[in-house]
């Protein structure tokens, strides 16, 4: 495949891949015995690509998700996001990146239920050491962006499911991340919501944004332009949809 | 995340947990309340002790030469006997002391003894009956309301007058003028020539119920063996000034009791300071027991608090994660927990310290003492309030801190 470049270790990504994984592994020493949850996956995902990671669950799409986000780091094997090697970084090193590279989007929101929309879409920009005010106005355009201009001030329990997902998209997108990383974010909505929230992912990536979606659902995942199924720890299929 | 986005967390989450909050920073209030209330109340006991017990008893710059402390608090048997051991204090001590002091001073004998006096049908049991030389109203600081304070040549003679407090004019004259009237001191006829100013009161006892007479009138038989005094009274006019008195009577003394060089003194030069010596051994239990009983309310609110978080980190595990994977390192959760602690903590303490200022205007007004906060006790209250949030909140907030962010998420 064209696409894909040919890495070996010591190599460096082409300038327009954003994410990069190379014989990427992840065990668990659970004492009795080790869990191979990934085996070595490589993976390469361009610049507004919109990818959905799919698999049976114990396929190691969670923990994929995980490295990915750099919630976790890999026992072997190389992740470059945007040009950085971040799969050997400290704690504190892997917080920045998540800060300023990625925007999480979970199946559950996970909003702060006494914050309002608003200060829920500051988060990220309070770690990034932004001032109150240029916060406020970033927050602000970015609730406006899912369409949200007008409930900045409610809280998360006055507005409904796809409300929240918007809020937390507004979120995910705030600090202008190289990728949105969304876990299930339909898991928790009704169909109607869902292709609504569908319909948002759509339009970010009309706009350029790279999308990296995991969902067990097929017909969420058609969504995608390219569908990347893992199975026991591996990569099984990659297809590009044809556009 | 700043030092302030981190308290304006803490205060949100406070404001949305009030109930809680109000619990957890009961320990210490409680603890800093009492600390500013403890010390304005010593304070008060202290300026009391200093400036009028002190000084109505034995008076500013002024020592006694005495057989034996007059002021003795938990004194053994064996000290005592010794005491009584030793040789009185005679007229001629008095007056070789007197006259050999060369700086300036005034003094004054001094004897006394609760004696029953009578007049016009009436009595005053146990009044204070004092035989002293006539310089003793100004050393005392008796200002003479009505009448005239006894001469030298009454003191010297023993002409039988006498200037009575307040209280024993009014009981035994009331409403009259008891100016040129007689008076019986344990039987013996006196005429009172003066009156004195109303002293008020001294731990509620009165101050003005005394008569004071010639010390070599009749009630000399009545107050001390013949020839004897209590005590002879110096005052100078500065702290040196007594030093040098005190020393200059401590030689004469010693000379006139033959006393060697080894030998202790076998009588005392008593100042204020000594009174305040007593004080001093209360205010030691008080900074002991004191600062103990705010540890223990301090320790106690620290752990509340300490628990309070520990709940707070359990509860809110998902929000920790969520904060991390949105880029908080493991000092922003720190911070933040700490922060919140440190804010509960020193709320409270706030809160203690206007309790304890509001307590000491209570004992002010409520009470002769004057009780004052010290600003130390405010600065201290308030930085012990926030060291407790600090020493409280590093376990909970390192916990918090460590959490794995995929482990916290996964939390319900």
């Amino acid at each position: 495949m064209s696409r894909v470049q040919e890495f070996r270790t010591g190599d460096t990504p082409l300038p327009d891949v954003i994410i990069l994984t190379h014989k990427l592994a992840r065990e668990y020493d659970m004492g009795l015995e080790v869990v191979r949850a990934l085996r070595g996956v490589d993976v390469q995902i361009r610049r507004n690509e919109y990818v959905a990671v799919m698999g049976p669950s114990g396929s190691g799409k969670s923990t994929l998700m995980n490295l990915i986000g750099c919630l976790d780091t890999p026992t072997a094997g190389e992740y470059w996001l945007n040009a950085q090697k971040v799969s050997d970084l400290s704690d504190d090193a892997l917080a920045r990146i998540r800060n300023k590279e990625i925007g999480f989007v979970f199946q559950t929101f996970n909003l702060l239920p006494r914050a309002s929309a608003l200060h829920n879409v500051e988060l990220p920009l309070i770690y990034a050491g932004i001032g109150a005010r240029g916060r406020r106005e970033r927050a602000a355009t970015a609730l406006t962006r899912v369409g949200l201009g007008d409930r900045m001030d409610h809280k998360p329990n006055e507005l409904s499911g796809g409300q929240r997902q918007r809020v937390a998209i507004a979120r995910a997108l705030v600090n202008d991340p190289s990728i949105l990383l969304a876990d299930e974010p339909t898991g928790n909505l009704d169909s109607t919501t869902s292709q609504e929230i569908m319909g948002v992912f759509a339009e970010l990536h009309r706009q350029g944004q790279t999308i990296v979606m995991v969902t067990h659902e097929a017909d969420i995942a058609a969504h995608a332009a390219r569908v990347v199924t893992l199975r026991d720890g591996l990569v099984a299929t990659d297809h590009l949809k044809a556009a | 995340m700043a030092f302030w986005d981190a308290v304006r967390l803490a205060l949100q989450t406070l404001r949305a947990q009030k109930l809680k909050s109000a619990f957890s920073l009961i320990g210490v209030f409680i603890g800093v309340s009492f600390l500013i209330g403890a010390w304005s109340i010593v304070n008060g006991i202290n300026q009391y002790m200093t400036d009028k017990f002190a000084g109505t008893i034995i008076g500013v710059n002024t020592f006694h030469v005495r057989r034996r402390p007059n002021f003795t608090p938990h004194v053994s048997d064996s000290t005592w006997r010794a005491w009584a051991r030793r040789p009185r204090i005679t007229f001629r001590d008095a007056e070789a002391v007197a006259a050999g002091i060369t700086v300036p001073v005034l003094t004054a004998w001094q004897s006394s003894d609760n004696v029953t006096v009578e007049a016009n049908g009436k009595q005053v049991r146990d009044a204070e009956v004092t035989g002293a030389t006539e310089r003793y109203f100004e050393i005392k600081n008796l200002a003479i309301a009505q009448g005239r304070p006894f001469s030298a040549q009454e003191a010297r003679g023993s002409v039988p007058v006498v200037v009575v407090g307040s209280e024993v004019a009014e009981k035994l004259y009331p409403g009259r003028d008891p100016l040129g009237k007689p008076l019986r001191i344990g039987g013996r006829p006196y005429r009172i020539i003066g009156v004195v100013e109303k002293q008020g009161k001294l731990f509620g006892f009165s101050l003005d119920r005394f008569v004071v007479a010639p010390a070599r009138s009749p009630v000399q038989d009545l107050v001390n063996p013949p020839g004897v005094v209590d005590a002879l009274i110096v005052k100078a006019g500065t702290v040196e000034l007594m030093r040098e008195a005190m020393a200059q009577a401590e030689g004469i003394m010693r000379s006139r009791r033959h006393l060697r060089p080894a030998q202790e003194n076998n009588f005392v030069l008593e100042t204020s300071e000594g009174v305040l010596e007593f004080w001093a051994g209360i205010q030691r239990i008080l900074f002991v027991i004191g600062p103990g009983l705010v540890l223990v309310s301090l320790v106690v609110g620290g752990i509340v608090i300490m628990n309070i978080m520990l709940m707070a980190v359990a509860e809110r595990t998902r929000e920790i994660g969520l904060r991390k994977s949105l880029g908080a390192r493991r000092r922003d959760i720190l911070r933040q927990f700490l922060a919140e602690a440190t804010t509960l903590a020193t709320v409270g303490a706030a809160l203690g310290v206007a309790t304890g200022v509001a307590l000491s205007v209570l004992i002010n007004l409520a009470t002769p003492l004057p009780a004052t906060v010290s600003p130390a006790s405010i600065g201290l209250g308030v930085l012990i309030g926030g060291g407790v949030g600090i020493v409280a909140g590093v376990y909970p907030a390192s916990r918090a801190a460590r959490l794995d962010p995929i482990e916290a998420l996964r939390q319900e």
